[in-house]
């Protein structure tokens, strides 16, 4: 049954892992702006006339 | 609405006259439109137009000149980020409003290819726009930005730069290693609960342990504030909510360390954990700001970033704290005059109405002087500078504020409450152990003294609060009501004496003041207008005002005779024209409201309706507000209106006329002095010692985001109408906290029945605490909802 601080610590682990994840997000601002990507993403790519595309 | 039958601008979507401006086969209403159009056209961004129908927005009026952001000291200021090659801005721009905006100015690179990267904030209204320097200047960029019709407003108090001052990052982080140890913990406790086996003993010490170590950065760095602010009120020698909830911490955290270290027990690493997180979940729910708003604006804000100074190399754009006593400025049309000044040389017309509420122009002479805050509307006019900015008639008036701190001591329900509630929650606690230490009982002593502490932490109702304000401060916000603060609400609910100022207040600047009814050949108007130039009637006035600004030329008149009371006649290119009542043009009397009748040649034209520009239901609204409450009117305007206002106000109140800036702050200081809760509703600079002075300032503004004055709440004039529905819903949020502030303290006592006895487990604690939170937080919410559709402020569904 030792196995079990093995299994806690790999569970704690992988939640740093994810709080680490959630801090870093915080830090670069995503979350600053919540509103503006999801209208973003609905804009179409639209195709250039002289045939160049850009992102 | 009669727009969809005629024809549309393409661009902003107004109704279009007859000879309008076309591109391509599309309608515009004016030049300006047409030309955004023509510009986005050969940049191949007409998509712009195909997420929305007319997502333009029209340009009003001429726009400002950008010639200072080519001096480097003040676009230094402006600018985020400069290197060799790129500069990086964020623009805040008030005519953001759909999503052709964002994606218009997400797109700028195929307008100018210098600017490489741009991104919009929808929220904010604001976008930040990464450009090659040496390609593209910042004046260039600006100006590029006002064709397309997305003016940036550059003031010298970035609402920009305030709003990151309020970053929420700081808490958020506290909040997730809150949220962490807080689901970590009620993991490790679980087996606690359910009940381990004798064989598995040894993993409880293992789980304690672990318990103790995910509460060290909960109390220590996720708790910090708690402590610091209880230790501050302490100091103060009050009693705030926090200093109970910094002693549960406390406790809670001292009696694990003691139980996993002797080994005596689980300890409450868990309840730790969840109270923790709550709270700070709560405290989270109650900074939500406004991003697009600004509360705190002074005169900073109002005036230009730059002006022009004349000197001995020609004019310059100069920053305004470099104004000095003895300058001599160019104020062009449009411009506002930033510090008290002489006037030197031109015809100054300077429109006052952001400062007075007097819209009609005021007159100056050479060699007179000018107060600040006054525009310019006209030719170009040169004055010397008599007063450096900060020392101006206004801005003195605003500093006076600042510099004594108006110490806003809201006195809020849980301040109150929290004083006795820790008298109260520290004697039972102490009373609890004394009984067990006479019982000879030390464990069960400290037990039930901890208990007691554990038990009672105020979470619920630390919660109660910020949970029902803020969803309060939603309501109002979908109601175009947008409040500062949570505290400003429980405010609301207490004010018994409301204070109104008249221009721009309860009065509508946009509201056209005359409706022609009738038909009228453009000729037949300016004999019209040429006849009531000379006359010196308020009405004759507003007449040449409200239709002679696009006549030209003017039209001899001749037998010019007036008669009081009647009104006026005159030959014009030999028509007879009357201008007066009914009876004496000859017309059939037309009934509500004043009107003006209009005869050419003893026929009947047609009559002018004077609409009083007073806001929507303004009688009805001050009769429902008046209810339990003073009201009182105070304008800077003389009392031309007092018969009529006195009809609109209630009997008992108290019109005043012809009142100064700190006339108003005095009254105020006054009524307060009297014991009353006072609130102002202001729109213009006149109005701002008496908005900071008023327990609860609101400005009124038809365009929220135009400049208003530092206040609690600002108010679109369209929801004026629902003004008392919004007290009575601010009544009946704090009636909610009551409500709430009751279901926790029955939480508290069922409790306070295990603690005392000092034998509570650690179980009863980790289930009442997030059963009272989650209690407390459902109903704030839901009994808020239905006080809103009781009060008609959210849509029925």
């Amino acid at each position: 049954m030792s196995v079990i601080f093995f299994l806690i610590g790999c569970s704690v682990f992988i939640a740093l892992i994810f709080l680490a994840a959630f801090f870093w997000a915080n830090k670069s601002g995503q979350h600053e702006d919540t509103y503006t990507p999801s209208i973003r993403m609905l804009f179409d790519d639209e195709v250039e006339d002289d045939g160049k595309t850009q992102g | 609405m009669t727009v969809s039958e005629t024809t549309q601008c393409y661009h902003c979507g107004d109704a279009v006259p007859s000879a309008a401006y076309e591109a391509e086969g599309h309608p515009f209403c004016c030049l300006g439109c047409q030309s955004v159009y023509r510009i986005l056209s050969n940049s191949n961004l007409k998509q712009y137009y195909r997420y929305n129908q007319h997502p333009g927005k029209r340009k009003g009026g001429a726009s400002a000149r950008y010639e200072y952001l080519d001096e480097a000291s003040l676009a230094d200021k402006l600018i985020d980020f400069r290197n060799d090659k790129i500069t990086v801005v964020t623009f805040y721009i008030p005519s953001i409003h759909c999503s052709s905006c964002i994606w218009l100015l997400e797109h700028l690179y195929k307008l100018h290819p210098a600017i490489s990267v741009s991104q919009s904030d929808f929220l904010k209204k604001q976008v930040n726009i990464t450009f090659k320097h040496a390609e593209l200047t910042l004046r260039g960029l600006v100006e590029l930005l006002v064709d397309i019709g997305y003016e940036p407003k550059i003031t010298l108090q970035d609402v920009i730069k305030e709003g990151r001052r309020f970053s929420q990052k700081g808490l958020v982080a506290k909040i997730a290693t809150a949220g962490f140890c807080f689901g970590n913990s009620m993991m490790l406790s679980f087996p606690e609960y359910f009940g381990m086996g004798a064989f598995e003993a040894h993993y409880s010490e293992f789980f304690g342990w672990m318990n103790l170590g995910f509460s060290l950065p909960v109390v220590f760095y996720c708790g910090r504030d708690y402590f610091r602010s209880a230790w501050h009120s302490l100091r103060r020698r009050e009693l705030n909510l926090d200093v109970p909830l910094a002693l549960g911490i406390a406790v809670l955290f001292a009696r694990t360390a003691v139980e996993v270290w002797s080994g005596s027990g689980p300890g409450f690493a868990d309840t730790l954990c969840g109270l923790v997180f709550f709270l700070l979940v709560g405290r989270w729910i109650q900074q939500r700001t406004y991003h697009h708003l600004s509360f705190e604006r002074d005169y900073r804000s109002y005036f230009p970033v730059a002006v022009t100074r004349l000197g001995g190399e020609g004019p310059k754009p100069i920053p305004l704290a470099d104004i000095r006593v003895g300058d001599r400025l160019l104020i062009r049309n449009n411009e506002i005059i930033p510090a008290d000044a002489i006037l030197l040389k031109g015809h100054a017309a300077i429109d006052f109405s952001f400062v007075t509420g007097e819209s009609t122009p005021v007159q100056r002479v050479l060699g007179e002087i000018i107060y600040a805050g006054g525009r310019q509307t006209g030719e170009a006019i040169e004055l010397e500078v008599v007063k450096a900015v900060s020392q101006s008639y206004l801005t003195r008036l605003w500093n006076n504020e600042t510099d004594k701190p108006h110490e806003r001591n809201f006195r809020t329900f849980s301040n109150t409450v929290s004083r006795y509630f820790t008298v109260v929650l520290l004697a039972i606690a102490f009373s609890a152990m004394t009984y067990w230490f006479l019982a000879n009982d030390a464990v069960r002593a400290w037990g039930a003294f901890t208990a007691v502490l554990i038990i009672a932490c105020p979470c619920a109702l630390a919660l109660s609060s910020p949970f029902t304000l803020s969803a309060a401060m939603s309501v109002f916000d979908k109601n175009r009501f947008y409040i500062k603060n949570t505290a400003a609400i429980e405010q609301l609910a207490t004010l018994d004496c409301l204070v109104f100022d008249k221009t721009g207040t309860i009065s509508s600047p946009s509201a056209s003041r005359m409706r022609f009814e009738g038909k009228l050949s453009p000729y037949e108007w300016s004999m019209i207008v040429a006849v009531c130039k000379n006359s010196t009637h308020p009405l004759s006035r507003e007449l040449v005002k409200w239709a002679g600004e696009t006549m030209s030329g003017c039209l001899a008149v001749e037998e010019y005779r007036e008669t009081a009371g009647k009104g006026i006649e005159a030959l014009v290119d030999g028509h007879r024209i009357r201008v007066g009542n009914a009876r004496f043009t000859g017309a059939w009397e037309k009934g509500n409201g004043s009107r003006v009748y209009l005869s050419i040649n003893d026929e009947v034209k047609g009559n002018l309706l004077v609409e009083q520009p007073w806001r929507k239901n303004l009688k009805e609204v001050l009769t429902e507000l008046a209810s339990g409450r003073q009201l009182h009117l105070i304008s800077g305007d003389n009392d031309k209106e007092k018969a009529e206002l006195s009809r609109v106000f209630p009997p008992q109140a108290d019109l005043l006329f012809n009142k100064l800036p700190t006339d108003k702050m005095e009254y105020i200081q006054s009524l307060q002095a009297r014991g009353h809760h006072v609130c102002m509703f202001g729109d213009g600079l006149n109005d701002a010692g008496a908005l900071k002075q008023a327990t609860l300032g609101i400005a009124v503004s038809d365009d929220i985001n135009n400049f208003s004055p530092g206040c609690d709440a600002i108010l679109d004039g369209r929801s004026f109408v629902k003004l008392p529905r919004f007290f009575r819903f601010a009544k009946d949020a704090v009636k909610v906290i009551h409500m709430s502030f009751g279901i926790s303290l029955t939480y508290n006592l069922v409790g306070l029945g295990f603690a005392i006895t000092g034998t509570m487990s650690p179980l009863v604690a980790a289930v009442l605490m997030p059963l009272s939170t989650a209690t407390i937080i459902g109903f704030t919410t839901i009994a808020t909802h239905l006080y809103a559709t009781r009060n008609q402020l959210v849509k029925k569904q």
